[in-house]
């Protein structure tokens, strides 16, 4: 019957074409444009490009540190969540509102300013400088600037799941005699699992794409992969940045499903 | 008074019980971790922002704002965010009217790939776009017989920002659209409104907080936008720079209060972008809330 009833709604043809001349213009044209041009290298020319040993390092960079932030991400995010939902105290609702605060920010503001944040001269980096920490223009200072651009990610994910979650249960783990680690370990962390592992997903994904933060904190000596395409495009060298740009896509595109399979999954869990 | 203290700093539950509660000690650390790290990794850095760039007093600052290569950066922002943000949410609206009041085959694929821009690395954003008009790329020969210039020139600076601002207006309104159904816009119909009325006075009045809520994500990217805009700008100090990629360079000449400066302006934008997000968060539950309780009441009669 539903289906019947659609019918009389008109616009169909119109939305149908429209979305689809838009999608084809912006995203579907100029990607098929990029895995055609990549066709034209061979597989032998294609593979040395893409595993040369400056490309391995660029994934390296990127792809440890975009791993590192995310687990930091993760940990802190349910940390974030599980404060924001579950306690009040004064200051809740700002925390709340400030958690957005990397999604709004542009990227390269970001950069600066954790660049000199964290530099020596900075309110952080002149602390650390006296532990004998680098972190701007250091590997670690990568870290932090995807560690800023990914905190929504877990937060987000999580609080939603925090708040369906049946204060009963905890109170039946706790009257059959477990104690309240016990609880959180046994019962509570298996039903965050699925929702922290989407947000670990997702901010390792935007990690790994990251550039604008990332270029300002970075040290000379080490480039993360969209770095290196930078340089290879600026260098007029088309298939070597393109090499690098199809292989970061199919990681993206298997990050993407992953996603979703997860979502998938973690929907079943909670009904 | 004690009380009340007591109760701000426990658990949120009203009905919270004990075996569901963790410990004044553990709440105690937990919360200080957490504001910890939130004052280390978001309150320092917007912070800082502001203290960089007053560093030299409010008249350095602002006079550095007045600066001809960062007027025209500011008007080329403002251009290509007047451009890319209405086309992005005519095509949300067109998006989501299909996708949530339709049933067709490909649905699902349809909804992926619109979000797809969301797992493309900005550089490589731009990269796609070299590729079809840059001087090697497919038609980058024609253009130039033409001498048309998209790459390293305005078009090409609007159609990256397209790319990855393309999902957001979209991703907003498929969910909100699919939950309100479409009864209202058929009872419109059966009474004799022609479809545009049935748009104009029926579904866009029920969804303009989310479309509202779309357009300041839409347009907060559309300005910050850095790696795909890089790619494909060319950095033409006083033509082809934008705002953040005026910082970058102001930032690598070693004029600390300049890029601060410009850094400062939009940092003030995302906080009136988290500002508005918040009111509209807080608005769009208000309603909820109020529909839920309104049709609570009328179950019991």
């Amino acid at each position: 019957m539903a289906s019947k009833r659609f019918h009389i709604l008109p616009g169909f043809s119109l939305t149908l074409g429209y979305t689809i001349t838009y999608l084809s213009l912006i995203v579907l044209i100029p990607m098929a444009a990029l895995f055609l041009r990549v066709t034209a290298l061979t597989w032998d020319e294609f593979w040395k490009i893409a595993v040369s040993d400056r490309a391995l390092a660029s994934y390296r960079v990127t792809f440890g540190a975009a791993f590192i932030a995310a687990l930091i991400n993760a940990v802190m995010g349910t940390l974030l969540a599980w404060v924001l939902v579950r306690y009040r105290f004064p200051g809740r609702r700002m925390l709340d509102a400030l958690i957005d605060f990397p999604f709004a920010l542009p990227t390269a503001v970001a950069g600066l300013t954790l660049a000199n944040l964290f530099s020596a001269k900075g309110w952080m980096g002149s602390w650390l400088d006296v532990a004998g920490i680098k972190v701007a223009y250091a590997q670690p200072g990568i870290v932090v600037a995807l560690i800023f651009i990914g905190i929504p990610f877990v937060v987000r994910s999580l609080q939603p799941v925090l708040e369906d979650i049946e204060v009963e249960v905890e109170e039946a783990a706790a009257s059959l005699g477990a104690n309240r680690l016990t609880t959180f370990t046994r019962v509570i962390l298996p039903t965050l699992m699925p929702a922290i592992l989407t947000g670990f997903s997702l901010a390792f994904a935007r990690a790994i794409g990251e550039y604008g933060s990332v270029i300002f904190i970075a040290p000379k000596e080490s480039e993360i992969a969209p770095q290196l395409i930078w340089y290879r495009l600026e260098e007029y060298d088309y298939p070597g940045a393109m090499a690098i740009a199809v292989v970061m896509l199919v990681i993206s595109f298997c990050l993407l499903i992953t996603v979703n399979l997860l979502e998938r999954w973690a929907s079943r869990f909670q009904r | 008074m004690a009380g009340s203290t007591q109760k701000r700093w426990t658990s949120g539950h009203a009905k919270s019980r004990r075996g569901a509660e963790d410990p004044w000690y553990v709440r105690w650390i937990l919360i200080v971790v957490s504001l910890g790290f939130a004052g280390i990794f978001l309150v320092l850095p917007l912070v800082n922002v502001f203290d960089q760039a007053l560093a030299k007093g409010w008249q350095i600052a602002v006079g550095s704002l007045g600066d001809p290569d960062t007027m025209s950066a500011m008007k080329l922002t403002a251009l290509v965010s007047a451009i890319c943000v209405p086309l992005n949410t005519l095509f949300g609206i067109a998006a989501a009217w299909l996708i949530a009041k339709f049933e067709f085959p490909g649905k699902a694929l349809l909804t992926t790939l619109i979000d797809l821009p969301f797992s493309v690395s900005p550089v490589v954003s731009g990269l796609l776009y070299v590729i079809l008009f840059g001087l090697k790329g497919y038609f980058g020969p024609w253009l130039d017989r033409h001498d048309i210039q998209i790459i390293f020139a305005v078009p090409g600076i609007v159609l990256a920002t397209i790319f990855v601002t393309f999902p957001f207006v979209a991703r907003e309104l498929i969910p909100l659209m699919q939950a309100q159904g479409s009864d209202q816009e058929q009872a419109a119909l059966t009474l004799g409104a022609t479809g545009w009325q049935t748009f104009w006075h029926v579904t866009l009045p029920s969804i303009k907080w989310g479309l509202l809520y779309g357009v300041i994500l839409c347009t907060a990217r559309a300005v910050g936008e850095f790696g795909a805009v890089s790619v494909v700008s060319g950095h033409i100090t006083g033509i082809t720079d934008t705002l953040p990629l005026r910082i970058e360079k102001l930032d690598k000449e070693y004029n600390s209060v300049a890029a601060f400066s410009i850094a400062a302006l939009l940092a003030v934008l995302a906080l009136l972008t988290l500002g508005l997000k918040t009111w509209l968060e807080h608005r769009q539950q208000r309603e909820l809330d109020l529909a839920q309780t309104s049709s609570d009441s009328s179950d019991e009669h």
